[in-house]
């Protein structure tokens, strides 16, 4: 008998853990996807609001890896293995079609991170900063 | 668990102003998302973000920092200004949550995205293509043609990274 018992009986606690256990499925079935946003809306907020350029690609790095996240969650299946055939009969497996598009992500997210910090660093040699208000002030003092 | 080492991470690298931290959290944030893609069974996509991710990204930040700058400059807007951003972030993610409340449970075997292609790969890789990675058969044979555009891709991103540090034009000069 717990402390919920206790307090309201047995039909009020009965209805009270019937209604803990709806609110952990609910927590349960989209906690993924959630944090997935909460994070990805840290890295959108960091690609907004820095000036510094590198720490703008670091932004545009923690949104896709989020993103990342997102995908795999979505190609979840509970109980099921990493997706290599086994011997075993009725092994389930995730989904591994989301597995692959995210490789081929990373991979691409890689080459433009690469191409980002090269930009910045051309603009670093050109006007010997990566801030970007400083950036608009020297072309503002140019024209 | 991971989720909140996670969002720890994120906040320390928008906070910190020291760029060889942030580089290093970022580096931290690529290894504990792929632990957390080994534990949703997406072993080949672990690999490839603690590779990649964690390995080639952070050198590569350190190489654009070493040549440009070490430290952030404090911001100069106010929080007043950087207020629009906040409520667009804000409310972009809200909006994405009040989304997401509509789709399948996480880890429901019938969700539309288990029901369609995957099956097919699952039960006709072993005849098929005769590998046992199922992620390397669609990868490498079923999807070979996005493969190529990947590597094209690359392919480019590395023709515009020489082009803009001018590594042809040093070649040229030192003949």
């Amino acid at each position: 008998m717990n402390v919920t018992e206790l307090v309201m009986g047995g039909d009020a606690a009965l209805f009270m853990s019937g209604m803990n256990a709806h609110l952990l499925d609910f927590l349960a079935s989209g906690y993924n996807y959630w944090m997935a946003v909460v994070l990805m809306m840290i890295g959108f907020y960091i690609t907004l609001t820095r000036s510094n350029l590198v720490k703008k690609i670091i932004g545009l790095n923690l949104f896709q890896t989020a993103m990342f996240l997102l995908y795999i969650s979505i190609g979840n299946v509970a109980n099921g293995t990493v997706p290599i055939l086994t011997d075993k009969p009725g092994a389930l497996y995730s989904n591994p079609l989301p597995h692959v598009l995210i490789l081929t992500a990373i991979v691409v997210g890689i080459a433009t991170t690469a191409l980002g910090l090269a930009l910045a660093v051309r603009i670093h040699e050109a006007y010997g900063t990566i801030e970007e208000d400083e950036i608009l002030d020297a072309e503002a003092g140019d024209s | 668990m991971l989720f909140a080492f996670l969002i720890a991470t994120a906040l320390g690298i928008a906070y910190l102003r020291h760029l060889f931290a942030v580089v290093m959290l970022a580096g931290m944030f690529s290894l504990l998302s792929a632990l957390l893609l080994l534990s949703m069974d997406a072993a080949d996509v672990a690999f490839t973000e603690a590779a990649v991710g964690a390995g080639i990204a952070t050198i590569l930040m350190l190489g654009a920092m070493a040549l440009t700058e070490r430290q952030e400059k404090p911001l100069k807007s106010s929080m007043l200004k950087r207020l629009p951003a906040l409520a667009v972030a804000g409310s972009f993610g809200a909006l994405l949550i009040y989304a997401m409340f509509d789709a399948p449970p996480f880890g429901d075997p019938f969700a539309p995205a288990q029901v369609h292609v995957a099956p097919y790969y699952i039960e006709q890789t072993a005849r098929e293509i005769d590998v046992p990675n199922l992620v390397t058969a669609i990868l490498a044979s079923y999807r070979g043609f996005d493969t190529l555009g990947e590597v094209v891709v690359i392919f480019t991103a590395g023709i515009g990274v020489a082009l803009l540090l001018g590594g042809f034009v040093f070649r040229e000069r030192s003949k």
